[in-house]
């Protein structure tokens, strides 16, 4: 065995490409964490059962500590930090999570709204049902899930207005990520 | 929390996995999904000197339907397989399976060919491949090999693959039309793994009698338990409650799986009996509509 077996990885996270190198051994989450100074994704129970570590790849939620950083060699990386828009206004999730307090000490929040924004992806008017079926990968130890479930619903809502809004260009108002600015 | 270090091999064809395979012997690990491996990695209850990654294989990853054989590529993934429109018209059993594995992001990486090597009995499935009487082709550097599911779970995580083998494929028959399918399974939380799970198969005959059927638990052994003593009774018959019911009964006096820190051996006798007849019920009322 190698004492040192580093590889070069080239990956693409929030839009922004990266070329670092990394011991094989390297989970994507410390990747992001310490060699991208992504410390957004947070690290839980590292083996797959808290969610916490949550991010999209290629489309798909991962969790990124069951990933090694060299698999994710031109892999396209979504973390909490490519949610907001550049100018610092709020994805309607983060949003949502603030109106309806979908938070306490916030841990397993980077991978809660990493796991609904795929979801929301996916079904755009789920049920209280479906919300809890697709945040049933991530544990969070404060809130009893109640007002997770009250925030993705209110995303939903939010995400669903913006798109009509959208498609009504005639309006006098500009949507911005869920925050309506008058003009 | 963080892995032992270990040498790490991407081969791009089968043929270069298996050549590595073969040189490095017991001190390799075949990675596909990684999500029951990188944990005990991360965990240090698995120290492999050498990984040999088949993710960037992409001849492993199909889903292949024709009119008798589902063919599934070993590394295809579980949401792959969730989604497929043509094998929920054709197997909706695993349609309804793999949403029962892990979550969402679980099912993102999780390879089917993974979890079928990995053994687990309490996992989907190992009891699926078993009640749907699959075979699994596996491929060494002297050629292909293909067993049954009889064949390849011996017991708690342990396979008859050699050590210098990878599943390649997995070839699950399309039974007659008028079949009805369920599973389903008992856990502590939504998404952990099954203290006991159950899948059935019901297929009935133009005069609505049962013409055969099959039911398959996991949880109660070390490899997942086709129980025929309960399903070749209620062949010829109508389906109904109490048929069911009282087929079984005798589950009761077939299995004995072993207590853990979750369930008494009792209790997971009971939801044997339990699980049994909810699905064999869901089966036969959807072999019904059919």
């Amino acid at each position: 065995m190698t004492q040192s077996n580093s590889k070069e990885i080239t990956l693409t996270v929030n839009g922004k490409q990266y070329t670092t190198s990394v011991e094989p051994r390297m989970l994507l989450s410390d990747v992001l964490r310490d060699e991208l100074g992504l410390t957004g994704t947070h690290v839980g129970c590292e083996h797959g059962i808290c969610g916490a570590c949550t991010i999209t790849m290629d489309g798909r939620p991962v969790r990124s500590c069951l990933v090694f950083g060299v698999q994710a060699n031109q892999a396209e990386i979504r973390t909490v930090e490519g949610l907001a828009e550049p100018d610092g206004s709020l994805h309607p999730l983060q949003e949502a999570f603030w109106e309806k307090h979908g938070l306490q000490c916030g841990f397993c929040t980077p991978g809660v709204l990493m796991s609904a924004c795929h979801f929301l992806e996916q079904n755009p008017n789920p049920s209280r049902e479906e919300i809890r079926e697709g945040i049933s990968g991530n544990l969070c130890r404060c809130t009893g899930y109640q007002n997770i479930v009250d925030a993705v619903e209110m995303a939903a809502e939010m995400l669903n207005k913006n798109k009509k809004s959208e498609e009504e260009t005639s309006d006098l108002e500009i949507v911005h990520s869920g925050r309506k600015v008058e003009v | 929390m963080k892995p032992a270090v270990f040498d790490y091999h991407s081969p791009a064809d089968l043929e270069e996995a298996l050549r590595l395979l073969d040189e490095f012997g017991y001190d390799a690990k075949i990675m596909s999904g990684g999500q029951s491996l990188i944990p005990m990695m991360n965990m240090r209850l698995a120290r492999p000197q050498v990984i040999i990654d088949i993710n960037n294989i992409s001849e492993l990853s199909y889903i292949q339907v024709t009119d008798s054989v589902i063919k599934i590529g070993g590394l295809t993934r579980h949401y792959q397989v969730e989604e497929s429109k043509e094998i929920e018209r054709v197997c909706p059993l695993l349609t309804e399976g793999m949403k029962l594995i892990g979550h969402s992001q679980i099912r993102s990486r999780g390879t089917i060919g993974g979890s079928i090597v990995h053994a687990d009995p309490t996992a989907e499935l190992p009891v699926m491949m078993t009640l749907l009487g699959a075979e699994f082709t596996l491929a060494s550097p002297d050629g292909k090999r293909t067993v049954t599911t009889d064949e390849f779970f011996l017991t708690y995580l342990t396979t008859t693959i050699d050590m210098n083998e990878i599943l390649v494929s997995i070839d699950i028959p399309i039974p007659s039309t008028r079949t009805g399918y369920a599973i389903d399974e008992f856990t502590l939380r939504k998404g952990d793994f099954a203290i006991v799970l159950a899948a059935a198969s019901v297929t009935l005959s133009e005069d609505g009698t049962i013409a055969s059927a099959s039911l398959c638990l996991g949880g109660v052994d070390g490899v997942p338990v086709l129980l025929e003593e309960v399903t070749e009774g209620m062949i010829g018959q109508v389906p109904s409650t109490e048929l069911i019911a009282e087929s079984c009964e005798q589950i009761a006096d077939l299995v004995e799986p072993e207590p853990d820190i979750h369930a008494s051996s009792e209790y997971r006798k009971d939801l044997c009996i339990t699980y049994a007849k909810r699905v064999l019920e869901r089966a036969a009322e959807r072999a019904a509509l059919l």
